[in-house]
């Protein structure tokens, strides 16, 4: 394995799995760029999960059948956490088996883009069912695609309060006496398009929460679509509104669509996501020249994410050999397994819950980042000494596990090949027992980070 | 307080590496057993529902639907009250160990999270790189250079507390121990990897201080903390205490406390507020009780990053505003009393007709904590708020 391949499987994917190198047939660059086919791999495992719009379909009958259990809360917080657990499952072993690893990993990035999470109450339901709604088939499309598709869902409606949001002056807004929630249109502009020094004002924050007034989404046999998503003219907010200087005219639902594309194809927008995806694949510090070109493709292609994903694979930072980037805990424990083969069979009970176990000790159960900013993309978040300490006690526990122990020499050298530093490879020879090789191993540095 | 010959080596070692003019030799440049223990609370608390101005004509119709009931007011001096999911918070107060400072914020004038976060962290006027957070900066003049003398209570060091200055972060241990051939192993592999290295080094530091204190009911505690983030504070705290009441723990200590975006169902005796604030105060008397030991010289500052608006939203709730409240709580607190200047809440005083007006730089609170309770001269305390010269340190907040 020279470098190039090397790097292909730790940096661009999610480490070097079963087939991944077979797969490559020597052409790294080649084997990258095949997985942006078609997005028919990121969605194909998922095919049997409910759609959210059924699940806001239940949701009247769950509360229902909870209200006959003495603590109808409790009840429904279980409904929910084992939905979320039979959402979590395919996800997980998605991530060990998927052949089109830098593709899911470009979902990920996507998916912490524009981030939702169980930790506000009810996400638990929808958690699951967004990532494959609103992110799967949209990240080979436009950014504005992806984005509206964002706003459209549920999930986000509820996770960002625009579901609740009423226009003062619309019929609806007059009949309750309720405004507007602003929260949505705020993270729009900081988080997900223009970044925070976009240019935007708190006018026009109010004004983009009142463009979006009506966005929202119907429960029970009112469900006429997939998501569920609905759009109430009656708390629509009346008249024109000027968002950036730019007015909008009355246009009902239309003003957002028409925002939100605007939002899309502004330049701060393209700075500020060429900035994300060079931090995420590159290094905590993009090289700026990485990230100019990376901004010249959004805005020269109009936001085409495909062919911002060729840019990244062919960008020539992205292809230095030192190691900085941290895994998060998550690509680490997905690495670790593919290290050892991935799971076995089918994820069992025990396997699903150690794994889960272990991401929660790390810190990134999947859907539970503690703000809209999502999970950190830079070392310092990753790194702390506690950290660091639970990675080399996960290290050990998980080596303890290991049946037939290979040796972690030659794993090491299969798996990471030139990427391998000779003194870490010396470690791995002295090491007392197998056990403490795959250890130190998985504990490496080089393991550690891609 | 003692002074060793050691401390005293080292401190006016650390002052000549850093550059400063090393002062002859005041006790403000020595690490003395004065505990600082910092609390931030992340997502913007609601100030006018954690101390209501209920005294303020204005206090219900400004609020409308998240004006709190009399009943869920506890009063204080007839023009501030307490939440009254703050108990613990008035036991402090009535025994004077409770401050509050109202109508505070940073000079940070937008409403995003992570950049009002990144102010009161890194201490400047506008949002800045991370990495330079103002407690780091205060470590070198407070004379504290061992790394485990300050701490996070978190996986991963928060920006308050990174920077030059190498410091520690601990979270309860939920996996089996290695043992020590295999650390010895891995620290001699991170040779090359400073970041890890250094990290495996702080880690190790703090673990045998968590052990020697013998954190007993820490595995079982461990399962408290599988909750979310609003209630974890009581059982972190409880796990905690341990090792920053330990003889030689932590002279600086940071804590997080999450959960207060309270956009959606905010709601007054019930709700998502309701919820944190108890786990807070919960959390707080854990702290109280454990820390009884040093209790006398211990100053815990609890602060946000801004308030939330004075009238409640579309959703029975709020949303970003600009000043709130901060919490000066502790043995060495010159408490019972509200500080600050109240600015109204007519609706021709809000902060652009929205927010409760902002009228104490909370960096005056940081400067006054250092200066009063961590002994640090002035000209020390500017040093670390460069872009703060002209904000006096708020004095009076401390009782000796």
């Amino acid at each position: 394995m020279n470098v190039e391949a090397a790097l292909a499987v730790h940096r661009f994917g999610l480490g070097a799995g079963r087939r991944d190198l077979e797969a490559m047939r020597g052409d790294p660059r080649g084997w990258l760029k095949s997985q942006l086919g078609s997005v028919a791999p990121l969605v194909q495992p998922f095919a049997q999960q409910k759609s959210t719009g059924q699940v806001l379909r239940d949701l009247p009958s769950m509360r229902e059948a909870a209200a006959k259990s003495a603590d109808d809360q409790v009840k429904l917080q279980q409904m929910g956490r084992e939905m979320f657990l039979n959402e979590m499952r395919p996800w997980m072993r998605n991530a060990f088996e998927t052949q089109v690893p830098f593709l899911e990993r470009y979902v990920w990035f996507w998916s912490n883009h524009f981030t939702i999470s169980v930790l506000k109450a009810r996400m638990v339901f929808f958690a699951g069912s967004y990532e494959r709604e609103a992110i799967r088939p949209m990240v080979l499309g436009k950014f504005e695609d992806l984005l509206i598709s964002t706003v459209r869902h549920p999930a986000m409606l509820v996770y960002l309060d625009n579901a609740f949001s009423i226009g003062p002056d619309s019929p609806a807004g007059k009949f309750v006496g309720k405004g507007l929630n602003e929260n949505h249109a705020r993270e729009i502009m900081e988080l997900h398009t223009l970044g925070v020094d976009g240019g935007y004002t708190q006018a026009d924050v109010i004004e983009l929460a009142k463009i979006l007034t009506g966005w929202s989404m119907v429960r029970g046999d009112n469900v006429d679509s997939a998501t569920g998503f609905k759009y109430f003219e009656n708390r629509h907010q009346p008249g024109t509104k000027t968002l950036l200087g730019k007015t909008y005219a009355d246009a009902g639902e239309r003003e957002g669509q028409d925002a939100l594309r605007d939002l899309a194809r502004h330049p701060a927008t393209a700075r500020h996501i060429a900035t994300k995806l060079a931090r995420h694949f590159v290094a905590d510090e993009p090289p700026p020249q990485a990230v100019a070109r990376l901004e010249r493709v959004f805005r020269d292609t109009g936001g085409d994410l495909k062919a911002l994903a060729l840019a990244l694979i062919d960008e020539p930072a992205a292809w230095q050999s030192a190691l900085t980037k941290m895994r998060t805990p998550i690509e680490y424990v997905v690495a670790a397994i593919r290290l050892f083969g991935g799971v076995q069979d089918a994820l069992g009970d025990q396997q699903f819950k150690g794994l889960a176990e272990s991401l929660r000790v790390m810190g990134q159960i999947p859907f539970t980042a503690q703000s809209p900013k999502g999970w950190p993309d830079v070392a310092s978040g990753w790194a702390g000494p506690a950290a660091i300490m639970e990675r080399a006690q996960w290290a050990h526990a998980l080596a303890e596990r290991i049946p037939n122990k290979p040796d972690a020499v030659v794993l090491a050298d299969a798996a990471l090949g030139p990427l391998l530093s000779p003194p870490t490879r010396e470690a791995l020879k002295l090491a007392a027992d197998p056990t403490q090789g795959l250890a130190l191993l998985l504990a490496s540095p080089e393991f550690q980070r891609r | 307080m003692t002074l060793d010959r050691r401390t005293l080596i080292q401190s006016a070692v650390g002052a000549a590496v850093l550059g400063m003019a090393a002062p002859r030799f005041s006790f403000a440049a020595t690490p003395g057993d004065r505990r600082f223990i910092v609390v931030i609370l992340r997502g913007a608390l609601d100030g006018l529902a954690a101390v209501p101005p209920h005294g303020d004509p204005d206090y219900a119709r400004a609020r409308g639907a998240v004006a709190l009931p009399n009943d869920a007011i506890i009063n204080l001096d007839g023009f501030y009250g307490l939440n009254a999911k703050l108990p613990t918070f008035k036991a402090l107060w009535d025994q004077k160990q409770l401050a509050i400072v109202h109508a505070v914020c940073s000079p940070y004038r937008d409403r995003s999270h992570f950049d009002g976060q990144n102010v009161i962290e890194t201490g400047g006027i506008r949002p800045a790189p991370t990495g330079d957070g103002w407690l780091n900066r205060a470590l070198g003049p407070l004379g504290v250079s061992d790394p485990k003398l300050a701490l996070a209570i978190a996986q991963a060091v928060p920006v308050i507390l990174q920077g030059k200055r190498e410091v520690s972060s601990w979270m309860p241990p939920q996996l089996p121990a290695v043992d020590d051939d295999f650390l010895a192993r891995l620290k001699t592999m991170y040779a090359r990897d400073p970041e890890l290295r250094s990290a495996l080094d702080r880690a190790m530091e703090v673990g045998a201080v968590a052990n020697a204190s013998g954190g007993g009911d820490m595995q079982s505690n461990a399962q408290a903390l599988r909750g979310g983030r609003g209630y974890r504070f009581e059982p972190l705290a409880k796990m905690a205490a341990n090792i920053i009441a330990a003889n030689d723990g932590p002279r600086i200590t940071v804590m997080e406390v999450g959960g207060w975006d309270t956009h959606q169902g905010q709601g007054t005796t019930q709700g998502v507020l309701a919820f944190v604030l108890d786990g807070l105060d919960k959390g707080v008397k854990v702290l109280s009780e454990a820390l009884k030991p040093i209790w006398d010289r211990t100053t815990i500052l609890f602060f946000t990053e801004f308030g939330r608006t004075v009238a409640a939203n579309g959703s029975n709730g709020t949303d970003h505003g600009m000043a709130s409240v901060a919490f000066v709580a502790g043995g060495a607190v010159s408490g019972g009393r509200v500080l600050g200047q109240w600015p109204s809440l007519k609706q021709s005083a809000l902060y652009e007709g929205r927010d409760l007006m902002p009228t104490t730089d909370l960096r005056a609170v940081f400067k006054g904590v250092l200066a009063d309770h961590m002994r640090m001269a002035r000209a020390q305390v500017d040093g670390i708020f460069p872009d703060a010269g002209a904000v006096a340190p708020l004095g009076g907040l401390i009782r000796i």
